[in-house]
């Protein structure tokens, strides 16, 4: 009986354990990011925002939680029933274990696989079925409209993403997330790739159906695209979902381009400050320029949207990809780390 | 042990009962959600096979691309679902015979693996200690396999330029967007200003 609680229990307390070290601040920073953005884009419009609930504010995602939870949920009487019940959980969950593989700081990751960026990226693309599955199942025309610019936004944009992704392991020679950081000592990949993180950044707007790609939910034509037929808590899974997946990839953007945990200058008043809060600390500056940018540019029309995807970043990524494996065997600059 | 164990049942087991639905699901969108399932499944055995590159390839090129373009077309389909079953006993026969084919094929894999044991240490692939799943496959692919690999590269190049040939079409009267040409206007090529005189007009 020892034995099997050694082997068996015992571990998996652990990563139970651990699992809920990483959701429960990750869904608190999910309401809070909430607030921030509504704050953030009330100051930009030279608005208050929310300021009732609480002092500044500070309960008002809890109101909102409450409110979702209590709402009625209805399902559409054409609706699938069983697909349009799935649809929110799985976006909420590929939202979730996509966190798994991200170092929060030096050896702080729930699991230092090999495979990290493959992973990350396998779990960003399978992002899509939520939300065509929600748009098929709502049997709504606008929905289905959502879901149908919605995937084919995110896989041209995944295209790019993945030679963006490919031209940082060519200089670090890992898939491992904690090699990569740890390949950035003293020079952020930010600095010699730069075209790449622009890249990288608006095709993780893209990616997330952000402003100013955000036609899967645009609400001056398709009211509120794929879940316009979703109520109460599915909803509110949909709307964690994004918000969370928001961070993933500022989280994943940090991680590949502005040295993770890393402190820009590894000299005293810097490095005295925990990793964690330098991670932290550029996400919450990632996230802001997403606000940012939904406060101030229009959204694209739809063939301009598939025109940068695949007539300037696809070019210019591929461009790059071999620019940058020219550059390393011309000049020998062959990565250490393997 | 005993975890990796029950992780391989239930992984076969769910790839098998969704391989069956896909072909017993009535409606194609779950038939190809079926089929998403048994990928997601495949990719779990390879992990547990020790090979993570494989299994993070399958998810990203077939559930990320592959089945996304499948779940697109079998959506836009106007489908008669009654029709398609009348269909079901005139495709079974082929259906069968490719079936019954595979599974000879692979019931000769398994008998050699039986009759003859020293076929088995070729067959197998040690998963190396040393180097990562990812720099073992580079070291092959790039080193014994390159023009073979480079062959497959060209071969999937061709088919998709002949997909986009045959495709693309030039239709008349469209009016296009040229970006280039709209940000490189300038004040002078939009306006100009007239001095207009009193009663005169231009």
């Amino acid at each position: 009986m020892a034995s099997f609680w050694d082997a068996y229990l015992w571990p998996g307390v652990v990563v139970v354990a651990q699992c809920l070290a990483i959701i429960v601040p990750l869904l608190i920073a999910v309401a809070y990011l909430t607030l921030f953005e509504r704050k953030v884009m009330a100051a930009m419009m030279l608005r208050r925002g929310p300021n009732v609930v609480g002092a500044f504010g500070l309960l008002q995602p809890f109101a909102d939680g409450l409110k979702f939870l209590v709402k009625e949920t209805v399902i559409p009487s054409g609706a699938n029933k069983v697909v349009f019940i799935i649809a929110p959980m799985l976006t909420f969950v590929l939202a979730m274990i996509a966190w798994a593989v991200i170092p929060v700081s030096a050896g702080v990751v729930l699991s230092d696989i090999n495979v990290g960026v493959l992973y990350l990226f396998a779990i960003s693309s399978l992002g899509v079925y939520g939300i065509i599955m929600a748009g098929w199942a709502s049997n709504s025309r606008y929905a289905f409209l959502g879901a149908l610019r919605s995937s084919a936004q995110m896989v041209s944009y995944e295209v790019s993403m993945g030679f963006v992704i490919i031209t940082v392991l060519l200089c670090v020679g890992s898939l491992n997330m904690t090699k990569i950081v740890e390949a950035q000592h003293g020079l952020w990949f930010a600095i010699p790739l730069l075209p790449m993180f622009v890249v990288f950044f608006i095709s993780t707007l893209a990616e997330t159906n952000r402003h100013p790609f955000d036609l899967p939910e645009a609400e001056s034509e398709l009211v509120a695209g794929y879940h316009v037929e979703y109520s109460a808590f599915a909803f509110a899974l949909f709307m964690l979902g994004e918000y969370a997946n928001m961070i993933l990839m500022c989280a994943f953007t940090t991680i590949l381009f502005l040295g993770g945990w890393l402190p820009p200058l590894d000299i005293a008043p810097f490095n005295w400050i925990p990793g964690f809060i330098w991670f932290l600390i550029k996400i919450v500056i990632l996230l802001f320029v997403f606000v940012w940018v939904r406060a101030t540019l229009p959204r694209y029309r739809y063939d301009q949207l598939m025109r940068i995807g695949w007539k300037l970043f696809l070019p210019l990524s591929l461009l790059w990809v071999v620019l940058t494996a020219g550059a390393i065997v011309a000049f020998g600059w062959y990565p250490t780390a393997s | 042990m005993v975890i990796q164990q029950i992780a391989f049942y239930l992984f076969s087991f769910v790839a098998i009962a969704s391989a069956f639905m896909v072909i017993a699901a009535r409606n194609p969108v779950h038939s190809v959600l079926f089929l998403i399932l048994t990928f997601f499944n495949a990719a779990g055995l390879f992990v547990l096979l020790g090979a993570e590159f494989l299994a993070m390839i399958l998810v990203i090129v077939y559930v990320g691309a592959v089945a996304v373009l499948f779940l697109f077309v079998v959506m836009m389909l106007d489908i008669n679902f009654t029709e398609l079953r009348h269909g079901f006993l005139q495709y079974l026969p082929v259906g069968a015979a490719v079936g019954i084919v595979l599974m000879i094929e692979l019931l000769f894999v398994l008998g050699t693996w039986i009759t003859a044991p020293e076929a088995k240490l070729g067959g197998e692939s040690p998963i190396s200690a040393t180097a990562t799943n990812t720099h073992a496959l580079g070291q092959i692919l790039y080193t014994d396999y390159v023009y073979l690999f480079q062959g497959a590269g060209i071969l999937l190049l061709v088919a998709m330029i002949g997909a986009i040939v045959l495709t693309l079409r030039s239709r008349e009267g469209v009016r296009r967007q040229s970006a280039s040409e709209q940000t490189g206007r300038r004040r002078a090529d939009a306006i100009e200003i007239k001095k207009v005189a009193p009663g005169q007009g231009i």
